[in-house]
């Protein structure tokens, strides 16, 4: 089956939005989203279904295989790598595709997440000592480690916004790693900033639970981080 | 800007993260600048491990095994001043690690080890299969650290546009903000960690898309010298998905996979049957060679099967189950029940920008660390010795670089810079597939060499596709002037290997012309020769 992707342009931040549907006809059964937007770019003269030329459609990846969330984009109305996005899982043959709403766009699938790296700054998360890791927390922080902070759970967090007071999701991955590997006393700093922007500001909707592309459990990590940081409560497992 | 020592680090993978962290700690800041934040660098997508003798599994390891074993693996084609230095420092490197915090498997305390190929211990340091990215992670936390106390300053999104260099010495660099297009120009010591060449080869790779080589490109053009740029690993077990090679990771041979393929009708383990000792885990260059040579065999049906059904359940959930989940997600395969046919791919460019063991290029001021450089890794690398490279290569490149660093400055500056294009770059890819198999000749290294030249000559590339063609060209000179076969440099019309070429392939720009040269495999701590 052929495939219409119908991506919402922006050429700069400041410029007004369109969209426009280009042809696709995929070449294997594995390819993805990102598989396309390749393609119509590699093309001598891109054109759009009406045969408008246009221009190459700008996007951000780089392992093309889930591991570093470059290419996190709305697809159908879901955050999601499109470098994971089977064409073929798609039931429908026109695929509507559209940048993260939440972070500034720089220029059609592109969006600005510097905030997210930002936040991590601002919480203050690094090791302040040398790292204690029981092996039984090991596997904790191995998961905690997993995050690729591609900016898809807070796409659908209801109170994250870029620029409040509360961080969202995508910090706790690494609050939770630090915390795993410091007492708890010794990382009062981490605890307290945490508190305050990311505890105070979660209204537990788990918005974020099935949204992760990695798969990692963000409840368990937030129910740990929470346990950590807020209750001084021995980390889980 | 302050009146601080400051050097400029492009490339935030593993060698820059090392190198900004090490200038970090001396009290000297840099400005750390990378197309992509580090958690989009391809040191996340290492997977089996990192190499280092720390002897906690009962084999008496030692640093001179480890040494010796760099050595053979690389066909003797690395200093060994560089590689004694690297051996030496790898169990200390590793310890540092854990104490910043990555989740190696260890039990009570002790860091597992497991096998890998080329190394007869166990002595390669693996967080499951996710070891680049857990090593990533602490690394970006501990960068982090320095961050908020303005020693390291990140520019990311920002590219690499232009080397400047004077009289051999570096005078500054440009860079492009591919958010905002506006460009700044850094004076001071720089130091390239931009990874591989993975995107001289677009597609074909196991790497990422961002190291386009685009940066290597310019620095050749500005005048810095580059090594050994016929070895390019191709490893054995990867696999076709949609837009690259997928890597299957050394650690599932080193867990027990076995590879087979069905001869006569019966499933043939000529790894196991040819090299007894090391079987499966031979180097690499070798375990593809013999893969390309048995499936062309009459007797030898389908593909080469990577069979990874015996391995024990304790393997699959505690050591490789990231591995699993990729494969069946990619594949739909399930790999603890079915053997997967397997191929070998591009995944690592040995040849480099040439460094001496300070890590300092042919240009005074400019360094270079990590994939980018060539060193330690000769005509092979051995799995688990890159990331190892890169953290090492770039502390080593820091420490040199800070003993000259000065004050610097950054400028806006008005500039325009075109980007690579699409076509030009499948062209020259086409071209360079076409004489940089496995396995090369004289003839199609020679047509491939025409081929660029009228590339060259059409009028058809901008600045950039020009100088990509020409490090391009470096790529095929080199290969077609190394008249023997070693590691990953396979001459079919000189299949042996010969002491004249104990070398090293320096290749250079001389007047507009790729000017191949050998010398003497560096050891000197000056400028190299
Ligand atoms: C799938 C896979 C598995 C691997 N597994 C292992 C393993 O188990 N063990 C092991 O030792 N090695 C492994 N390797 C190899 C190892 O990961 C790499 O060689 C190593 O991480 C390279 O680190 P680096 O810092 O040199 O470069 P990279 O991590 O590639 O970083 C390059 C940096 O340069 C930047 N950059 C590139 N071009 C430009 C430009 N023009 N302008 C500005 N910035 C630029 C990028 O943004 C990036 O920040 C593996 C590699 C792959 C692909
Ligand atoms: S390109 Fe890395 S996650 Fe898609």
């Amino acid at each position: 089956m052929n495939y219409i992707l119908n991506i919402l342009r922006r050429r700069r931040g400041d410029a007004k939005s369109y969209r426009q549907r280009f042809l696709y006809e995929p070449v294997t059964e594995g390819d993805t989203i990102a598989t396309a937007l390749t393609e119509l770019n590699n093309r001598e003269v891109l054109a759009d279904t009406d045969g408008t030329p246009a221009e190459p459609v700008e996007w951000e990846c780089s392992c093309l295989q889930k591991k570093c969330g470059a290419c996190a984009m709305v697809i159908n109305g879901r955050p999601q790598l499109a470098c994971a996005a089977r064409l073929i899982d798609f039931s429908r043959q026109e695929i509507m595709i559209e940048p993260l709403r939440k972070f500034p766009v720089v220029c059609d699938l592109v969006v600005d997440r510097s905030i997210l790296f930002e936040n991590l700054k601002t919480l203050h998360l690094w090791l302040s000592r040398e790292a204690e890791l029981p092996d039984r927390y090991r596997e904790l922080a191995y998961q905690a480690s997993e995050c690729i902070q591609c900016g898809c759970c807070l796409e659908v967090c209801p109170n994250f916004c870029v620029n409040g007071r509360f961080f969202g999701m995508s910090s706790v991955p690494v609050t939770t790693r630090l915390l795993t590997e410091m007492p708890v006393n010794e990382a009062k700093e981490i605890a307290k900033l945490y508190a305050r922007h990311t505890f105070a500001g979660c209204g537990k909707s788990l918005a974020c639970k099935d949204i992760c592309p990695k798969g990692i459990d963000t409840e368990k990590l937030l129910v740990n981080a929470n346990a950590m940081a807020v209750w001084k409560r021995r980390k889980g497992k | 800007m302050s009146d601080m020592k400051t050097v400029n680090i492009i490339g935030a993978g593993l060698a820059g993260l090392s190198a900004a962290i090490t200038l970090a700690r001396a009290g000297v800041s840099s400005n750390l600048i990378s197309s992509q934040p580090s958690e989009r660098a391809q040191s996340v997508l290492a997977e089996g491990g990192i190499n280092a003798s720390l002897n906690t599994m009962g084999e008496h390891d030692t640093t001179t095994e480890h040494f010796a074993d760099t050595m053979k693996g690389g066909c003797f084609l690395s200093s060994e001043r560089a590689v004694g230095g690297l051996t030496e420092n790898a169990p200390s490197i590793v310890k540092e690690l854990a104490a910043l915090g990555v989740p190696f498997n260890a039990q009570n305390g002790r860091l597992l080890l497991r096998n890998f190929g080329g190394q007869k211990k166990k002595r390669t340091a693996h967080a499951k299969s996710s070891t680049g990215k857990m090593i990533m992670s602490a690394l970006i936390d501990e960068a982090r650290k320095y961050e908020a106390q303005g020693l390291i300053r990140r520019f990311p999104n920002h590219e690499l546009i232009c080397i400047d260099v004077h009289d051999n010495v570096l005078a500054n660099v440009t860079v492009r903000d591919n958010y905002s297009r506006k460009y700044l120009r850094f004076t001071g010591a720089a130091i390239l960690c931009t990874g591989g060449l993975n995107g001289f080869f677009e597609g074909m790779t196991t790497g990422t898309t961002q190291n386009t080589g685009s940066a290597a490109a310019i620095a050749f053009c500005a005048g810095a010298e580059f090594a050994n740029l016929e070895f390019i690993q191709y490893h054995p077990t990867t696999v076709s998905i949609s837009g690259k090679r997928m890597l299957i990771s050394e650690a599932a041979r080193g867990e027990g996979g076995r590879l087979f393929i069905m001869r006569n009708g019966k499933p043939w383990y000529f790894m196991e049957e040819k090299y007894p000792e090391l079987g499966n885990l031979m180097p690499r260059d070798v375990v593809s060679r013999e893969m390309t040579a048995v499936v062309s065999m009459p007797e030898c049906t389908g593909s080469v099967m990577l069979d990874l059904t015996g391995l024990s359940a304790d393997v699959w959930s505690g050591k490789l189950s990231d591995l699993r989940a990729e494969i069946m997600s990619y594949m739909n395969i399930d790999p603890k029940l079915s053997p997967i046919p397997v191929s070998p791919g591009i995944h690592y460019f040995m040849g480099g920008i040439r460094v001496n063991i300070r890590h300092e290029t042919s240009v005074k001021n400019l360094y270079a660390a990590g994939e980018a450089a060539c060193q330690y890794h000769g005509a092979n690398r051995l799995g688990g010795n890159s990331m190892l490279g890169a953290i090492y290569g770039g502390k080593v490149a820091a420490l040199s670089a800070l003993e000259t660093a000065a004050k610097a400055s950054i400028d806006s500056v008005n500039a325009k810079a075109e980007s690579s294009l699409p076509k030009n770059r499948t062209k020259l890819c086409c071209i360079l597939s076409s004489g940089l198999g496995m396995i090369r000749s004289e003839q199609p290294l020679i047509k491939a060499v025409a081929d660029l030249d009228e590339l060259l000559k059409s009028g058809t590339l901008n600045e950039i596709d020009r100088s990509r063609t020409l490090l391009g060209k470096a790529m095929l000179l080199s290969a077609l002037a190394r008249k023997e076969s070693r590691g990953a440099h396979t001459r079919s019309d000189y299949p042996h290997t010969s002491a004249d070429f104990q070398k090293t392939t320096v290749a250079g720009m001389h007047n507009g012309e790729v000017i191949i040269r050998f010398a003497a495999i560096d050891e000197s701590e000056g400028s190299p020769k």
